[in-house]
């Protein structure tokens, strides 16, 4: 953070010894000037589009800028300023797909929300019914995921700064990092070869999701509630140890409830992260059209499939099916944000001040 | 890290001589945490025996009781191919803008906003894959048409862009910038946390001598964030070799071979070809497609731990 202010303090001292120096909104104007030069020569040729502008704005723009720094200030500032050109515009091209994937599914989910959508299954109905059978399966294969992964990982956590030491600390540090990487349809698929093997092939189960998920889950949880435990400060342990407290106590009463926020955000992350996954669950929970909130029993739907199937074999009304899995996408785009900033909200709410 | 640990062992050893009564909630806690760590590598372990169980029917079967009538060679070698191919291309695309995005957020952009730009590069990898996957198909396939036909029209002499240009967009090559986007944070976080651990007297070294900040971060930022930034695309194409529906949606696939970007016709992938055939099949098509998981598995395992070791290094250093 205090190299921005160190560049910019050695960048106004280093303008090229007593050379000129370009006025403050140099890149700005050339930029502002080369879109417009570029949109009125595509609209010239009739091939104007926003994107093509905003292309050739930044292309047309490294030009002008490199041409006028290098004649008042010189080759060196001149390469500075189109290698900050070209960063800012990378930056920017790397929000393009966010900003542009947010608005499409606020604009094409809107149409399929409806109160249908959240009261309704799609039991026996040839052409529309809701959602709320996905909705269900979602919240409590989820759930079952997040009962499995949270007490596993947080322990683990517990482990890792608490009590760990040699060999095993050292394998489970690297192996929680290597798990982070295990593609989710592997993690469908181990689910599935377990479960085959008690309950013979073929089966379909909600908990088989939880299971899958888990595996996504457990070491997202790990990572983040290590981070938090190892900044609990060691002198509240001492103080603890001083007075007497057994470890575990002091693991329980002092040093959990001082990383708590942070444990909570961690968690609503995690679970953040895994509630929109449909590879893992589109090979073991199945694909059903009526309400089941029994994770032990039969087949179960969810939102992220319930989208994939709405696309994948559409009803005799295309457009409503798609309209589905849209509103389906924007649901699941709901509960992550809402996670996301919740998570947020609680760690600065109820975060432990450590003086 | 160390201090904790003795302080920590001093304790335990003066609350283990406390009192026999309290040593027995300690045993009992301490082994709990044991437990979950080992249950953790048990977990890790499983998901490759079972894999291996139950992919081992399809390895001893005959070529003829396998989908297709091929081998299982020959079943998972153009899955393999597509899967390095889309991988690769996306890794290619995305590492250079997730540097460049890591360097605006910590050396250019204005302290005060730094966090906030984070962010919202955090928030590409919080977007579910279904939703990557209809907006490919949806919003980015469309829009990449004539881009597919320019580079097939202007650079069809590279094997790449061969064409003929898809009309529907449903290409490897829009599979592939999704991808690109979807492993974009994770290179970019990777990238951006050594960034911002350049060391300070480097930086203002370079400074003093009367280098620009692009200079700077040429000579001082990236060669010290150069391994990183190695591991990060490393980290980042495991996470596209891997990646299932956004590919499953978008690529419509014919069992070739071939390097062509833009046609209609593409190899699938591992993870796609599963995903699309899992459902559908019973009895040996369910051991095979398992076995193709097992070598995605190993694929990704072996780049990750590749991956992760050049970082643990780079941390010692």
């Amino acid at each position: 953070m205090e190299a921005g202010s160190q560049t910019a303090v050695a960048a106004r001292l280093d303008l090229g010894g007593g050379r000129g120096a370009l006025p403050g909104w140099a890149p700005y104007g050339v930029l502002a000037g080369s879109a417009a030069v570029s949109a009125a020569a595509l609209l010239a040729g009739g091939a104007f589009t926003i994107a093509l502008t905003l292309v050739f704005a930044v292309l047309v723009g490294c030009v002008a800028l490199y041409a006028w720094s290098r004649a008042v200030e010189g080759p060196r500032r001149a390469k500075d300023r189109v290698m900050t050109l070209a960063i800012a515009s990378a930056f920017g091209l790397a929000m393009v797909p966010l900003i542009s994937l947010l608005y499409e599914v606020g604009k094409r989910g809107l149409p399929g929300i409806s109160l249908e959508f959240f009261s309704d299954d799609a039991r026996g109905v040839i052409n529309g019914g809701g959602a709320a059978h996905a909705i269900v399966g979602t919240l409590v294969i989820t759930g079952v995921a997040a009962l499995i992964s949270v007490p596993i990982g947080i322990m683990a956590a517990i482990y890792l700064t608490e009590y760990g030491s040699g060999k095993l600390r050292r394998a489970l540090t690297f192996f929680v990092d290597v798990m982070t990487g295990i593609p989710s349809i592997v993690a469908g698929l181990f689910a599935y070869a377990l479960f085959e093997i008690f309950f013979g092939p073929g089966i379909r189960l909600g908990v088989m999701g939880s299971v899958a998920l888990s595996v996504l889950m457990i070491p997202i949880v790990i990572r983040s509630a290590e981070e938090v435990l190892k900044i609990v400060p060691a002198h509240l342990r001492e103080a603890a140890y001083a007075l007497g407290t057994p470890k575990w106590k002091t693991i329980t009463k002092i040093v959990l409830p001082t990383a708590f926020a942070g444990l909570v955000t961690g968690v609503m992350i995690a679970v953040a992260r895994i509630v929109g996954e449909t590879a893992p669950l589109l090979v073991t929970t199945g694909v059903i059209d009526s309400l089941n909130s029994d994770p032990f029993n039969g087949r179960m739907q969810n939102l992220a499939v319930y989208a994939y199937n709405e696309y994948r074999s559409p009803g005799v009304l295309k457009q409503a099916s798609y309209d589905r899995a849209w509103a389906a996408a924007l649901t699941l785009i709901a509960i992550v944000m809402i996670l996301n900033i919740a998570a947020r909200l609680v760690y600065r709410r109820y975060k432990t001040e450590i003086r | 890290m160390a201090r904790v640990d003795t302080t920590t062992n001093a304790g335990q050893l003066l609350a283990a001589a406390s009192g026999g009564r309290r040593r027995v909630g300690d045993r009992v806690f301490s082994n709990a945490a044991t437990a979950a760590a080992v249950t953790i590598l048990a977990l890790l372990a499983g998901v490759a025996v079972f894999l291996f169980v139950q992919g081992l029917p399809a390895v001893t079967a005959s070529a003829s009781e396998l989908p297709g009538g091929k081998s299982l060679l020959d079943y998972a070698a153009p899955l393999a191919f597509g899967t390095v191919l889309a991988a690769t291309f996306a890794a290619v695309i995305a590492v250079p803008l997730a540097v460049a995005a890591a360097l605006f957020i910590t050396h250019v952009a204005p302290p005060r906003i730094a966090l906030t730009l984070g962010y919202l590069v955090d928030l590409l990898a919080a977007i579910p894959s279904i939703v990557y996957g209809l907006w490919g198909i949806f919003v980015l396939g469309p829009a990449a048409v004539p881009v597919m036909g320019w580079l097939e029209e202007h650079l069809g002499f590279i094997p790449f862009f061969a064409g003929p240009a898809s009309t529907t967009g449903r290409t490897m090559f829009v599979a592939g910038l999704v991808l690109a986007v979807m492993i974009l944070p994770i290179v970019s976080a990777v990238a951006r946390e050594v960034f911002s651990q350049t060391p300070r007297k480097l930086q203002e070294g370079a400074q003093a001598l009367g280098a620009t900040r692009w200079e700077m971060i040429r000579m001082t930022v990236l060669p010290f964030g150069k391994s990183s930034i190695i591991s990060g695309a490393m980290l980042g194409l495991g996470r596209a070799l891997g990646e299932t529906m956004a590919v499953t949606i978008i690529l419509s696939v014919s069992g070739i071979v071939s390097f062509n970007l833009i046609s209609q016709a593409n190899p699938s992938t591992i993870a796609a070809n599963i995903a699309l055939d899992f459902p559908e099949s019973s009895g040996l098509a369910i051991n095979t497609l398992i076995a193709t998981g097992l070598v995605l598995f190993a694929i990704t395992l072996v780049t990750n731990m590749g991956a992760r070791a050049i970082i643990a290094r780079q941390d010692k250093v």
